[in-house]
């Protein structure tokens, strides 16, 4: 069987904040095609490298590599033009504007033609014809585009946020808790919303608290401790007590046995 | 899956006619003018038509500097003895130091600019609250105006200065020019505000700050735009002063600095931002310069005119708090 390619890659990741170490040469690999869930104590330095890979902060020494070439973020803009979409914890949109309007904040479609370049005219049926056509691709069940998102249940206002960046992202997709401040019913929702982007082709790094969601729905568990990686496990071969032992330290990783992946 | 991805389902005729944030103000508007026409029987001529008109245009225009300010969930306190600063500018070059006109209109544009663009560096570049900073500006702003003119009123040479005073008739109703150079300006913000990228993002910054600049928008540029653009508008406005009164008055623009906050709210935008029309403003400059040209046809003393505009105001903001709780 063919290795699946390694999207992106980091290399030794470290960044101190004054005197606490948030990285201590930390190592991640997402692979093509892959949901790689983020686990992590309070302070093992989960957001942190969430935080490098997104260009929100710049690492002290390491490397990070996109399909293979090195890159450098600056900053979120930078990883945003590389093809990365992070979305935030705290639901990112703007209530009381459309859904389409939102899908497109910052990146709308323009009216051919120069002068309308000129004065960044928007073509307002396209976008909303766009949002219609990626809303039922990833088969979100909104009737109405032209709906303000203040109108949408929070499980809803996740979709949009997700769907969002699942429209630009042509990389890599960073959710940083995407199910935290849903219901079950919602959050189930969400869950298969990033399975279908995944199943598009787009790989998802998610970051979570919740164990039975990371377990439902990662293929690889990324274990985050001390700062460093501590190892990357299989999902359908360690369980969940075990993987919560590694994560605080109770257990060493060694202890797994073959659903160990890397160490 | 043979469902058609352009389909749109189509909103009913209820759905498509707009809030009561936006009929409120009309039906206001309209209930005031029937009761004045009862009250008076000057009040529907084409004459009194003309003062009104008149009245609106300096409110209106300052009040589309105040719409997007607002917009972005600011305010701007100083915008009226911006204008007043703007008009000694523009009549003093020409008249004391016998500037052509024409650069004089464009030395006070710049001057109220500059005190806008002022306005948006110590909100965007320190960081504070718009209304301190505009609250600042406007006892400044009212001091320097009065120092530069030494307290008198100036009067203006003819020519371009009163150009906007100029009328033409429709029926027996006089229309100055300068009514119509706002009703163009309040076209150009509209479609500046619903048809481009700029326009969409300004709402964006005033709706959700956060999420505007985790799109990748530029909001404190967005921002300082907004507020020096205003300053902009409140130059023409000080043209626009200019031409109907024929002289730099050093004491304008106290009451059209609240007038022109009272049009924005209740022309139905938020206060706290993100949410509004361009056009509300101009309905919201109508109705102050109806009620007021209206109480005087009627003898009521100019001071219950003025606590009649306030619980106005008042009333407006409830509604529009009462519809943010709603939502």
């Amino acid at each position: 069987m063919q290795n699946p390619k390694t999207v992106m890659q980091a290399k030794n990741i470290s960044k101190r904040y004054g005197q606490v170490t948030a990285l201590d040469g930390a190592d991640f690999e997402l692979l093509e095609g892959e949901i790689l869930a983020v686990i992590g104590d309070n302070g093992a330095g989960k957001s942190s490298l969430i935080k490098v890979l997104s260009g929100a902060t710049i690492p002290d020494s390491g490397e990070i590599m996109l399909d293979g070439q090195t890159v450098h973020f600056r900053s979120p803009i930078d990883a945003r033009k590389q093809g990365i979409e992070t979305v935030y914890q705290d639901l990112a949109v703007a209530p009381a504007m459309t859904i389409a309007e939102n899908l497109f904040l910052g990146r709308e479609i323009l009216r051919p033609g120069f002068l309308s370049k000129f004065f960044r005219l928007i073509d307002k049926k396209k976008m909303l014809q766009e949002a219609n056509r990626h809303m039922q691709d990833l088969k979100i069940g909104i009737r109405s585009m032209q709906q303000s998102v203040e109108t949408l249940s929070g499980g809803q206002r996740q979709g949009v946020a997700v769907a969002r960046s699942a429209a630009f992202a042509r990389h890599v997709i960073i959710l940083d808790e995407p199910t935290a401040a849903l219901g079950v019913k919602e959050g189930n929702m969400v869950l298969e919303l990033i399975r279908n982007i995944r199943d598009k082709g787009l790989p998802v790094i998610i970051i979570s608290h919740n164990m039975p969601h990371v377990f439902e729905i990662a293929d690889r568990i990324h274990i985050q401790r001390l700062g460093r990686r501590a190892g990357v496990v299989d999902p359908k071969k360690v369980s969940m007590s075990d993987t919560v032992a590694v994560m605080t330290g109770a257990k060493q990783p060694a202890d797994l046995g073959d659903g160990l992946l890397i160490a | 899956m043979t469902q058609s991805t352009s389909v749109q389902p189509k909103k009913s005729f209820l759905e498509q006619l707009p809030s009561l944030t936006v009929l409120g103000p009309l039906i206001a508007l309209m209930l005031i003018m029937i009761l004045f026409g009862v009250l008076s029987p000057r009040f529907f001529t084409g004459s009194n038509f003309s003062v009104i008109i008149q009245q609106v245009m300096v409110v209106g225009v300052l009040g589309i500097g105040q719409t997007l300010i607002i917009l972005t969930s600011g305010i701007d306190l100083s915008c009226g003895v911006i204008m007043a600063f703007g008009s000694i500018v523009m009549t003093k070059f020409a008249q004391d130091y016998g500037i052509p006109p024409m650069l004089a209109i464009l030395a006070g544009l710049a001057a109220t600019t500059l005190f806008g663009f002022i306005n948006g560096l110590l909100i965007t570049r320190i960081k504070l609250p718009p209304f301190i900073v505009t609250l600042g500006m406007l006892n400044i702003v009212s001091a320097l105006t009065l120092i530069y003119s030494k307290s008198a009123t100036i009067v203006v040479p003819p020519g371009a200065l009163l150009f906007f005073g100029n009328t033409f008739k429709i029926g027996e109703t006089s229309i100055a020019l300068g009514v119509l150079l706002m009703i163009g300006l309040f076209i150009i913000t509209w479609l500046f505000l619903t048809e481009t990228a700029p326009g969409r993002h300004l709402y964006a910054v005033g709706n959700s700050p956060e999420a505007a600049r985790l799109t990748g928008i530029p909001t404190q540029r967005v921002l300082l735009v907004v507020y020096t653009v205003a300053g902009l508008i409140y130059g023409i406005a000080a043209w626009l002063l200019v031409s109907r009164t024929g002289v730099g008055d050093p004491n304008a623009g106290q009451t059209e600095n609240l007038d022109s906050i009272t049009a924005v709210v209740l022309g139905g935008t938020s206060l706290f931002g993100g949410r509004g029309m361009i056009f509300g403003t101009l309905l919201g400059a109508i109705i102050i310069g109806v009620l007021n040209n209206g109480l005087t046809l009627t003898g009521v003393p100019s001071i219950n005119q003025r606590w009649i505009t306030g619980v106005l105001v008042i009333l407006a903001v409830t509604a529009d708090q009462l519809s943010k709780r709603k939502s």
